[in-house]
């Protein structure tokens, strides 16, 4: 067994022990890890997501330590001593090598201009950096981030995330020099401008200023300008850490970063660099992909293999801020001769640019701004001949409608692991059916993640396609009823099983098809037939408990309740000795009402003046609200006010899932607004609108749609978002599940409710003005119609007598239902998972 | 309009009015001796008997379940935890061994009939 050492436990030497354990089955090598930084590898490109709900968990790349592998964490190496072939760390360790991989990764540029090291100036690189970023920005209102490239603008988000004023400060003449052209960056200035970012370009940085207490407090502009900044991160490019290299006699380049051949190795044989710290033909790369080629080379190259790394592709796709952004191969438009085709339209918020061979007929790169959908197509057809009229293909549609048979088998499809499509042809061959496992057996798509459209429009190629079928009574999806419903216009199950379907239907399409007739606005949904589709709580508009009994929750909009109604709902409770809780969605629920009793009930709640709170639907439950500026010390906006307008304007409306929201009246979010399918939290200019968050079975944050709204532009977002969700989701799938179903996922559903892509907007708001102006109270209803309430008796021909299995014990002094009897019961089946 | 096939003579009890039924709308009964029965009359005319009782949960609800069809087997899902019964021969669809009793039921004039013995182990 040799010995091999590696510096750096980053992403690319992470990359290295994964590739390495691939093919080291023998294991013909010990691997001993030093990282510097106090925990094992993570995703440094999703970095950002841990403004934006991921733990340091979530972001963790795994643990590598096992048998043949030992990881030491929060231990620098400081010394190589490439005589005795050994490395030194700071507490003392000496680890022999055969082999010595320096995987030192890069160190962000900090400019020495006057004061850059003041209490509030920081960098952008490590978990530590963006703890530290969000502990400074306590208190804080400006944040400036110095430097417009790729990842000056994700820092810009983190800033505004943490609910400061961004500035972006960019000394070129536009932003992401390097990889944009003047047009494009001329677009994204404005893009990024609307969403409350501000931009300076063309602005030198000379100085940071403190203020008396010693942290900053503005930053100086060429000569005398300033601006305020309570917070200052640099993002001005990187450094290559090559200083051990550099004091060991390994030799770097003129600009840094440590010179390695094809074969990765430095200018001593029994050394090797990747990633960041390594310069490969005089250039260092700041990208993953690059760095991860280079890992799997060295991989090969200590089993004994012959790989090379001949350079890399650096083309990216940023989506940040909404705003996507990508750049692709010549993207300069460099090679001689080369040709450019243009569509520059800033009405839309769209740049998009090929460039192509002097001849017209090759790819060679090309920028995309505003929307990128056509990127997975077009990044892997550099190279190869155009398979239509260029123009066509920076249309709207044009590329992202292309199939994947228009590329060759040779074209990368996964940039970010060098994945070609003859690759993912293969592993579809061997069984792998879906985007989970083409990842899972190619590491395709396991990365940046842009490639995954592109994935499914090659499994589509290859004829694999998931059952759509709701159920055996309709070959249809949800979403295919929906239009089908729509366009014929039918009102009834009936008349649809018989045009579309067969059988009788069942516990699955009923109910689907009930909800969505209630969504397109059917009347009551116990009128006629239709109260034979409802599932189990619709269908007495009451939730079903163990015993068989009801519990009943009236709506309190926002949690705001006032001292007469609460008595109302105490002496409702006591008279007909029901249950009382008060639930996680800020409201009471009453537990415990037989069936015959739910009219008599309601009927007292009605009269005092409360409504059906649709615990029992699959429709708009609760928005909840925080006190915000009614009472708070901190709120900045009024959130209980906004919170009540909401569930007033969403009550009843029928959905594919439940929905919730809630609404914070500041960053403190008292409300949980993210967890939730809309949420909304206020900022001082108005109100970010966040959506696809979850409890349940799988916990997931939502995420930012828009920022910085005004309250009529929210409930426009709302509206549209609401009803494309009603339109085009499953049947029982969430919000979350939903977005993550769409393909571009949030990118997309930004493109059709803030762009309006797919020209519905108008539409989805005038369908929901025709629920608002629809919306009757439920409970209401049932109680004016004699046919409807006649359906509330415990039995036909016993209508008052009480179902007499139904009996409770007091617990805790209240009411609760007796254990149930011992009937022999067979073992319930697991029940349907929510998605 | 049917009736099942009567197993054997029995008597037959008043449930209620035919009006009182709705197609794949169920009703509860509640028999003289106590026992709770769910009444259907599906879009075919069809009229069943079968347990109210969930036999998975033990509450009352089987009347107020979804009526269907698998393959066009007649079919009550339990509204409790869904599990599907035939409306037929009260046997679980899902796992053996699980059934609802069934009773013989018919339309005499207006009003609906339900023979008051259980059939014992229905085919
Ligand atoms: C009463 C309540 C618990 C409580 O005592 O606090 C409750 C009770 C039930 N929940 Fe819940 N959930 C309650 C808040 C929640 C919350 C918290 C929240 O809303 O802030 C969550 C997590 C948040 C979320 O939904 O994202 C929650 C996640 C669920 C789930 C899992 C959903 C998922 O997407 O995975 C289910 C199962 C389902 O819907 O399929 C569920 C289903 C149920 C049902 C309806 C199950 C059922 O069909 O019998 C329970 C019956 C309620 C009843 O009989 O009235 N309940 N449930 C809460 C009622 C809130 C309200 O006022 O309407
Ligand atoms: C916010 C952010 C967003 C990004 N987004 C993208 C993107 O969208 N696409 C893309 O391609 N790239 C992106 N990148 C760049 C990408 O993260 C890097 O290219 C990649 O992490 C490089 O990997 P590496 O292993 O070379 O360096 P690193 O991941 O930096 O790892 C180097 C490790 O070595 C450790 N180390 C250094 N010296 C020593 C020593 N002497 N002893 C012990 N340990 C040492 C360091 O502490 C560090 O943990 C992003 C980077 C950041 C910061
Ligand atoms: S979210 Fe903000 S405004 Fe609302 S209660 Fe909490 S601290 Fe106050
Ligand atoms: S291109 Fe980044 S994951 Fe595939």
């Amino acid at each position: 067994m040799e010995e091999l050492v590696v510096i750096g436990n980053g992403m690319v030497g992470h990359r290295l022990i994964e590739a390495l354990h691939d093919r080291d089955s023998a294991h013909h090598w010990h691997i001993t890890v030093v990282g510097e930084e106090p925990r094992t590898a993570y995703d440094r490109v999703a970095l950002s997501s841990y403004f934006d709900g991921a733990s340091a968990q979530d972001l963790s790349l795994g643990d590598v330590s096992g048998p043949h592998v030992d990881v030491h964490v929060n231990e620098r190496a400081t010394a190589i001593d490439r005589a005795h072939r050994t490395v030194t760390t700071a507490t003392g360790r000496v680890l022999p090598y055969d082999r010595l991989v320096l995987a030192t990764g890069s160190t962000p540029f900090v400019p020495p201009i006057p004061g850059h090291d003041l209490p509030g100036c920081h960098v952008y690189r490590t978990i530590e950096d963006l703890d530290a970023i969000t502990a400074s920005a306590q208190g804080a209102r400006t944040g400036v981030v110095i430097g417009g490239g790729l990842l000056g603008l994700e820092a810009a988000n983190a800033l505004r995330l943490l609910g400061l004023q961004a500035h972006v400060v960019e000394l070129a003449p536009h932003l992401m020099p390097a990889q944009i052209d003047e047009g494009a960056g001329s677009l994204l200035r404005n893009l990024i401008t609307d969403l409350g970012v501000h931009v300076h370009t063309g602005s030198a940085s000379t100085a940071v200023q403190a203020a008396d207490h010693g942290r900053v407090s503005h930053l100086t502009l060429g000569q005398d300008t300033h601006l305020e900044a309570d917070l200052v991160v640099f993002s001005v490019g990187i450094r290559p850490r090559d200083d051990l290299a550099r004091t060991a006699g390994l030799e770097v380049g003129e600009r840094g970063g440590i010179v390695i051949d094809d074969t990765c190795t430095t200018s001593d044989a029994h050394i090797h660099a990747i990633g960041e710290a390594a310069n490969h033909r005089g250039t260092v790369y700041g990208l993953i992909a690059p760095g991860n080629a280079m890992a799997e080379v060295v991989a090969d190259q200590l089993v004994g293999g012959a790989a090379t790394f001949t350079g890399a592709d650096t083309s990216t796709k940023l989506k940040l801020l909404g705003v996507d952004v990508a750049s692709f191969g010549d993207a300069h438009g460099r090679t001689p001769g080369a040709l450019d085709v243009v569509v520059n339209d800033a009405a839309s918020g769209r740049y998009a640019k090929l460039v192509l061979s002097d001849d017209a007929t090759t790819l060679l790169g090309g920028i995309l701004v505003g929307d990128a959908t056509a990127y997975a197509t077009l990044r892997p057809l550099v190279g190869s001949p155009l398979p239509a009229d260029p123009l066509a293909l920076i249309t709207p549609e044009g590329a992202a409608g292309l199939g994947a048979d228009a590329l060759p088998d040779s074209a990368q499809i996964c940039s970010c692991n060098a994945v070609t499509k003859g690759e993912l042809t293969e592993a579809i061959d061997c069984g792998n059916h879906d985007v989970p496992a083409l990842k899972a057996c190619t590491k395709a798509g396991t990365s940046c993640g842009s490639c995954v459209p592109m994935l499914k429009k090659i499994l589509a190629q290859a004829g694999i396609e998931q059952s759509k079928a709701l159920c055996e009574h309709f070959p249809q999806s949800r979403a295919e009823l929906v239009e089908i419903i729509r366009a014929t216009g039918t009102t009834t199950f009936s008349a649809l099983i018989s045009a579309h379907g067969t059988g009788y239907g069942c516990d699955i399409c009923k109910p689907a098809v009930a909800s969505i007739l209630a969504s397109l606005g059917g009347g009551h949904i116990l009128e006629g037939e239709q109260a034979t589709l409802q599932d189990t709580n619709d269908r007495y508009l009451a939730n079903m408990q163990r015993n068989g009994t009801y519990s009943v929750v009236p709506r309190i909009p926002g949690g705001e309740v006032t001292p007469d109604k609460l008595i109302v709902i105490g002496e409702v409770a006591r008279d007909f000795n029901l249950y009382t809780k008060i639930t996680g969605g800020q409201r009471i629920d009453l537990f415990g009402a037989r069936l015959e009793q739910l009219p008599d009930i309601w009927k007292r709640l009605v009269d005092a003046g409360f409504e059906s709170g649709h615990a029992y639907g699959k429709s708009l439950r609760t928005v909840k609200s925080c006190v915000g500026t009614t009472w708070c010390r901190y709120g900045v906006q009024d959130s209980v006010g906004l919170a009540i307008r909401l569930e007033e304007r969403y009550r009843g409306l029928r959905s594919p899932h439940k929905l919730k929201s809630a609404v914070s009246g500041c960053a403190r979010e008292c409300a949980e607004a993210r967890g939730k399918d809309f949420g909304i939290i206020a900022t001082d200019q108005g109100w970010n609108l966040y959506v696809g968050g979850n409890g349940g079975f799988t916990p997931r944050h939502a995420e930012l749609l828009a920022g910085d709204l005004d309250e009529e532009t929210l409930i426009r977002y709302i509206d549209r978002f609401l009803m494309f969700y009603v339109r085009t989701a499953d049947r029982l799938q969430r919000t979350a599940p939903w977005i993550e179903s769409l393909d571009g996922g949030l990118d997309h559903l930004r493109e059709v409710i803030v762009h309006d892509s797919l020209g519905i907007a108008t539409e989805l708001e005038a369908a929901m003005e025709d629920h608002v102006a629809a919306y009757t109270d439920e409970w209401a209803a049932v109680l004016a119609d004699p046919d409807k309430l006649a359906r509330f008796v415990s039995f036909a021909n016993a209508p008052t007598t009480p179902d007499p299995t139904i009996s409770f014990t007091t617990t805790r002094d209240q009411p609760v239902p007796e254990a149930p009897l011992n009937l022999g019961m067979p073992t319930p089946r697991p029940q349907e998972a929510t998605r | 309009m049917s009736t099942t096939t009567q197993t054997r003579p029995t008597t037959w009890t008043d449930a209620c009015s035919i009006d009182r039924l709705h197609p794949e709308d169920g009703v509860a009964i509640l028999l003289p001796d106590g026992t709770q029965v769910a009444l259907f009359l599906t879009r075919d005319e069809h009229l069943y008997a079968v347990d109210n009782i969930d036999p998975y949960t033990g509450a009352a609800v089987i009347s107020r379940g979804i009526v269907g069809d698998r393959s066009g087997e007649p079919t009550i899902a339990s509204p409790m935890l869904k599990n599907v019964f035939s409306l037929r021969t009260g046997h679980s669809l899902d796992e053996d061994g699980v059934h609802l009793d069934t009773w013989p039921v018919r339309r005499d004039g207006a009003t609906v009939q339900i023979a008051t013995r259980a059939e014992e182990n229905t085919p």
